[in-house]
């Protein structure tokens, strides 16, 4: 099986979809160009009318991806980074999720909107947020954060297919990232979490980079004798609460690390979801381990302080077994 | 007002647009003065023109994208009595099955694609519709109408510049209704014109005169011809007026305050779009008196009928909370 890069799986599920469905676009800023290399390439194969550069407008070209998908279409639109997503808000939280409920089921909006999202390039607070914790709290966005290039290509498909309104969250971080990726068709569908690493003595609950942060835990924790579950969710909303639970009552202890700024953060979902359910299994307090409580610092020594880091989940973990 | 080079046949469908869309939003404002109707709604009497004579000057595969004031454009685009004031009432037989109402109706089946209660939050996805069409190389054009509140959102600038850079079939038609809620639009922008702004995208940015609907229609029917040929957008400004409240029953939340001189209000009311068109086609001997009478009375027939229907229609069913989620 081939080993690819992240940015080339995601290159290959925009290609193949869009040779697959001619009603699949991408339009957005400098996509022709491709900043982030992903979508490079498109332009010379699909033309002028299936790759559609924009002027930065991420408000109005949301929304023309919104009235594109409710009219047929099913546009891709590429805003580069996730914290230029502000700038369209009413368009995904009032207008893109809501707009099939609110009219009565009368129509649908298949559109992905893809960003990066979260820190690790040392690009100061406007480029470095994740910004998945605010849809995952609007109704009817679905969102995506795949870790891998499998589930990357895999993600993507499925959120291209899909007949809702997806966020796909890729990380720049990752984009050098490499795995196998095989040539023939696969779909990964929305909502399906990943055990990363069985494990009996704790579970660790992670999404899109940080699930290299909980690996690299798990690593320590087994050398000093604990084996911990980590577990990949892979998609925010919906996400896989069966995985988790079932973890959990197994381990009786659970960790939730994640890149979001503590209040409210997707961490806390999960951290308030097992312990409302799985409260009689619980051995411990649930843990979040999450950015520290501060804009994202520019200085590359100050971004990693501010991150999930494996020491910060190593002494979580370590919480719920004392 | 003059109807030359219309037919008398679009002469009266525009008539009864305006008609319709009057007796509908009259009765509208008994029953929510009577407390029969929650929330909020936003009467588009003293605008009708503008509705009108746009969509008469559309076909049933072009689209519209409407405002939180935008009972009218669902009417002028032929939309139906009952399930709007079913909607109205949050019945379970509205438009919306009682979860959009007043600021939320859509009619996807004639090109009714929606209101939307922001106001600019209908821009870009009317841009998004012209994009549809372009890609799919049809004639079909993107009807946007908004306010004058409008104009002055960030939505306006990004949603007809990139309508324009693209050069999509998008129609921006402005209401200008001369306030924004409660603040004169004077006060709001330091320009008499909003269609000059179309300079600054290099499109075709024309002032018409909101209450004469067959100039509306001209006016619409141009920039439709121009949009269908490929030559792209346009902006209209129609100079309108909002002959009462921005919303009823306003005065319970304006606490005795008022915002409008009395001068410049009733100058407003006596500028009657549907009192002008009622006269001209009278004069005009386009349609006789007694057919006149008689169009009005079917209509408020109609509408008579829609309330006792919405009246007895069901509640929503509280399962249907969970319905029309994700597909």
């Amino acid at each position: 099986m081939p080993r690819k890069t992240y940015v080339a799986a995601i290159q290959e599920a925009l290609a193949e979809e869009m040779r697959r469905d001619p009603s699949v676009f991408l339009i957005g800023e400098d996509v022709r160009i491709g900043v982030f290399p992903s979508t490079r390439g498109l332009h010379a194969e699909f033309g002028d009318k299936r790759v559609i550069d924009t002027p930065i407008s991420e408000l109005a070209v949301a929304g023309a991806g919104i009235g594109a998908a409710i009219t047929g279409l099913r546009p891709i639109v590429d805003l580069m980074f996730g914290t230029f997503l502000y700038l369209a808000f009413d368009q995904i939280a009032n207008q893109a999720g809501a707009m099939r409920y609110m009219y009565g089921g009368q129509t649908k909006a298949p559109l992905v909107f893809m960003v990066q999202n979260g820190a690790g390039s040392s690009a100061g607070h406007h480029h470095s947020q994740a910004v998945h914790q605010f849809f995952m709290n609007m109704p009817q966005i679905k969102v995506v954060l795949p870790s891998s290039p499998y589930d990357g290509k895999g993600l993507l498909k499925s959120a291209i297919r899909d007949d809702n309104p997806v966020l796909f969250l890729h990380s720049l971080s990752l984009g050098g990232k490499r795995s196998d990726v095989p040539t023939e068709e696969y779909l990964i569908p929305i909502g399906a979490a990943d055990i990363k690493r069985a494990g009996k003595d704790v579970t660790i609950c992670a999404a899109g980079p940080t699930v290299y942060t909980a690996l690299a835990a798990a690593q320590a924790l087994a050398s000093a004798g604990v084996d911990a579950e980590v577990i990949d969710l892979r998609s925010l909303s919906p996400w896989d609460k069966g995985a988790v639970l079932e973890s959990v009552a197994k381990t009786g202890r659970f960790v939730a690390v994640d890149e979001s700024f503590p209040t409210c953060s997707a961490a806390s979902e999960w951290a308030a979801t097992v312990a409302e359910e799985a409260f009689h299994q619980l051995k411990a307090p649930v843990q979040r381990v999450t950015n520290k409580d501060v804009p994202m610092p520019f200085s590359p020594v100050l971004e990693k302080a501010a991150l999930p880091s494996a020491d910060d989940v190593v002494a979580a973990a370590r919480r719920t077994l004392a | 007002m003059h109807h030359q080079g219309i037919p008398a046949d679009v002469v009266i469908d525009i008539y009864t647009r305006v008609l319709r869309i009057r007796r509908f939003e009259e009765e509208v404002g008994r029953l929510f003065r009577q407390g029969q109707l929650p929330g909020f709604v936003h009467l588009y009497i003293g605008e009708e023109a503008v509705a009108a004579g746009v969509c008469a000057a559309l076909t049933d595969e072009d689209t519209i994208v409407s405002t939180h004031r935008g009972h009218g454009h669902v009417i002028a685009k032929g939309g139906d009595f009952k399930r709007m004031m079913a909607e109205l009432f949050g019945k379970a037989s509205g438009y919306c099955k009682g979860k959009g109402g007043s600021m939320h109706i859509a009619d996807f089946d004639i090109g009714m694609l929606g209101a939307i209660g922001i106001v600019g939050g209908g821009m870009p996805i009317a841009v998004g519709a012209g994009l549809s069409a372009w890609y799919r190389n049809s004639d079909r054009v993107s009807v946007c109408f908004f306010g004058d509140g409008a104009a002055n959102e960030g939505s306006f600038h990004e949603s007809l510049n990139l309508a324009s850079t693209l050069t999509l079939p998008v129609i921006f038609v402005c209401e200008n209704n001369q306030y924004g809620e409660f603040t004169p639009a004077r006060h709001a922008m330091n320009i008499s014109d909003i269609a000059d702004r179309a300079a600054g995208y290099g499109i075709p940015g024309l002032v018409a005169d909101g209450v004469d609907a067959l100039e509306i229609y001209r006016v619409a029917r141009a920039a439709v011809e121009r949009a269908r040929a490929g030559g792209g957008p346009t902006l209209i400004e129609a100079k309108t007026h909002r002959r009462g409240s921005h919303a009823e029953g306003e005065e319970a939340f304006l606490g005795g305050q008022t915002y409008r001189d009395e001068a410049e209000l009733a100058a407003a009311q006596a500028k009657d779009p549907l009192l002008l068109l009622h006269t001209y086609v009278s004069e005009k001997e386009i349609l006789p008196a007694d057919k006149l009478e008689a169009l009005d009375g079917e209509i408020t027939a109609s509408v008579q009928k829609a309330v006792a229907a919405a009246r007895e229609s069901p509640e929503p069913e509280i399962d249907s909370l969970y319905e029309d989620l994700w597909v």
